[in-house]
């Protein structure tokens, strides 16, 4: 595991110690290697500062110095701490009593709120629950359109009002709450356990549209958010992330789009800016191409290993 | 600070700020050694003379001539083209949920409205849910005509129906819509290859225009993204989307470099008027502001 890195700890140690011994400076240089692959994946510069440093002194603790093929034990602190990094690993979600459980999705445009809703929906179904979904989307053109067909394509309920979608060239402030009361309200009526909120994009510094999502959070306390954000972002991931769980004290994040080749390094920074679990990824369009995180692999890949 | 002078802690947050704005390490690094090597040399002292360095050689990198090896293509060339005679075809495709309908909602107003252009789109994402119904609002909207066909129906036959009706009704632009796809999914850049052929066999020198609408929060995976949707469907341009955040779309500068695809629009937002030609300067002033 990790050979191409252990051969280049290796190497860089060779050359820089000739024969005579390892000092923190060589230490130092040789996680010069670590420090771009890490930038490269997209993980945020800051974290990649503190993780290398993180590094630097866990490899002094441990007396890397001392060894004379020292390429290994860097690895396994390099991937320890690493996968450290990422968890602890809670994919549960957490239902209360009486139901419904409401969960809300949130995040920036284009994230896979929407095909996320319904994955998650299939995901509660296999496991014995009867969600509802609702579109609380009245922004996008089509969104609650994509809900309804979404949900017609798994057998699952769907809550829609349509007059309350905003016209054309207005912001449909204040009508999602109303819009998530009542497919709470329905969820009750129809003995439905779970109800998911599709929620519109928005940009975390769009103040306007972040107060419709405060609105929704405070007037209903739905049970988990969850952030849903794009495995391709960049180093901008954190500061999205930052804003929106201050706003909404998000539960939990979904990284979509890991079916691509990304290396994926915001999944490392959405976990650290945000303190929260990942609990999912999206591996797909399908409504099957979602998985519970783990850890394991997910350090190897952000390094390119 | 302008009157600041140059020194370590003031090149280490030099390098920070570019690499927050998705420039890669390679360029930052690049960057940063040109600034170093300046002022040890006693060349530049202070913080307007550092910044007077980076906007030469970020600029220098979007309009620079192409490195050799590099494939031939107008490489400055941030206008639109036109066909002589006929109907332009503008192709359109990305990955998913990066903007491509949205942005061929602010391209059909901006040829409406702002150059009289007769304009029509065609609806070949009949893949995701909602896709079609979600073009056709806009198409109402902005008041251009469209061609569509049910969710699931070929995508190719879509545009063969577009680029037909495009010609009897003495349309001038035709912009088409596609799914999202993954750059890495072999199947479906090939399903873009065909709908590209299918235009160019319909109508002469089509599509005038290819363009990767990319999102501007994207990391690094955006080279590829330009690479592998070059390879298939020869993008003209590039139109990145949501530059209204906080992300600054730095890697577009890669993407010049390595595959000498220029920017032509930006996207400020979620309506058919957010829709801006690329200014470099402004771009390269936006990078650290
Ligand atoms: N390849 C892949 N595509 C995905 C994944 N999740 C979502 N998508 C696609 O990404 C695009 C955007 O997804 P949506 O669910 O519409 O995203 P959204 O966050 O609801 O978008 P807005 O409501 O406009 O903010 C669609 O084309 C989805 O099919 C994933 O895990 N992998
Ligand atoms: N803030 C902002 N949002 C944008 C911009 N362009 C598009 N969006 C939003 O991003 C989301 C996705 O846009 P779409 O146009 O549906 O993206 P797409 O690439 O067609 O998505 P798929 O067809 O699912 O692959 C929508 O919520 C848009 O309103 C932009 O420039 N700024
Ligand atoms: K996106
Ligand atoms: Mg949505
Ligand atoms: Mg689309």
């Amino acid at each position: 595991m990790l050979d191409a890195l252990t051969d280049k700890f290796n190497n860089v140690f060779r050359t820089l110690s000739g024969r005579g011994r390892i000092s923190e400076e060589n230490i130092r240089e040789a996680m010069r290697e670590v420090r771009t692959a890490l930038l490269e994946a997209d993980v945020s510069f800051k974290i990649v500062k503190d993780f290398t440093e993180a590094v630097v002194q866990k490899a002094i603790g441990r007396e890397v110095i001392k060894l004379l093929r020292p390429g290994e034990l860097m690895v396994q602190i390099v991937y320890e701490e690493l996968v450290n990094l990422m968890g602890p690993v809670d994919t549960r979600i957490y239902y209360v009593q009486p139901p419904p459980t409401v969960i809300m999705m949130a995040g920036l445009q284009g994230a896979g709120k929407t095909t996320t809703c319904g994955k998650l929906a299939k995901y509660l179904v296999a496991k014995g629950h009867h969600p509802l979904l609702c579109a609380a989307d009245l922004q996008r053109p089509a969104a609650v359109e994509q809900l309804r067909t979404l949900g017609a394509q798994l057998g699952i309920p769907v809550y829609t009002d349509d007059s309350k979608v905003a016209p054309h060239g207005e912001v449909a402030k204040g009508a999602a709450v109303s819009v998530c009361r009542a497919a709470i309200a329905q969820a009750k009526q129809t003995g439905r356990d779970v109800v998911i909120l599709d929620t519109a994009g928005r940009l975390h510094i769009d103040d306007a549209l972040m107060g419709e999502l405060r609105e929704v959070n405070t007037q209903l306390k739905p049970h988990q958010v969850f952030l849903v954000l794009d495995a391709m972002s960049g180093q901008d991931a954190v500061n999205s992330a930052k804003a929106f769980n201050e706003q909404l004290e998000v539960d939990g994040l979904i990284l979509t789009k890991f079916d691509s080749d990304t290396r994926g390094g915001a999944l490392l920074s959405a976990k650290m800016i945000t303190g929260k679990p990942v609990k999912f990824i999206g591996t797909g369009e399908k409504l099957d191409a979602l998985e519970e995180f783990r850890p394991e692999g997910m350090a190897q890949r952000i390094l390119g290993m | 600070v302008p009157g600041r002078q140059i020194d370590d802690t003031f090149l280490t947050e030099i390098e920070e700020k570019l690499l927050q704005a998705d420039m890669g390490v390679g360029n930052v690094d690049r960057i940063v050694t040109a600034i170093r090597d300046k002022w040890r040399l006693g060349r530049i002292r202070n913080a307007p003379d550092a910044l007077g360095v980076i906007r030469e050689q970020v600029l220098g990198m979007l309009t620079a001539a192409p490195a050799e090896g590099a494939p031939p293509s107008k490489s400055d060339d941030r206008e639109l083209h036109f066909a002589e005679a006929g109907p332009t075809v503008i192709l359109v495709a990305g990955i998913n949920g990066a903007g491509k309908t949205t942005s061929i909602a602010k391209l059909a107003w901006l040829l409406k409205n702002e150059m009289g252009k007769k304009v029509m789109v065609c609806a070949s994402d009949t893949f995701r849910a909602g896709a079609v119904h979600q073009l056709s609002i806009w198409a109402e909207r902005i008041g251009v005509e469209i061609v569509r066909h049910k969710q699931g129906a070929d995508p190719a036959a879509v545009a063969y129906d577009a680029c037909e009706a495009a010609k009897t009704r003495g349309i001038d632009v035709l912009i088409v819509d596609t799914a999202g796809r993954l750059h890495t999914q072999d199947h479906l850049m090939r399903e873009l290859t065909k709908i590209r052929d299918v235009v160019t066999k319909r109508i002469e020198g089509a599509p005038h225009e290819v363009l990767l609408v990319l999102d501007a929060t994207t990391g690094q995976n955006a080279v590829l993204q330009a690479k592998n949707f070059g390879q298939a469907i020869a993008v003209t341009g590039i139109l990145l989307a949501k530059l209204d955040g906080t992300a600054k779309g730095g890697v577009v500068l890669s993407i010049k470099q390595q595959l000498n695809i220029p920017v032509k629009f930006i996207g400020l937002g979620e309506t058919p008027q957010d829709i801006e030609t690329f200014e470099p300067k402004r771009f390269v002033e936006a990078l650290f502001g």
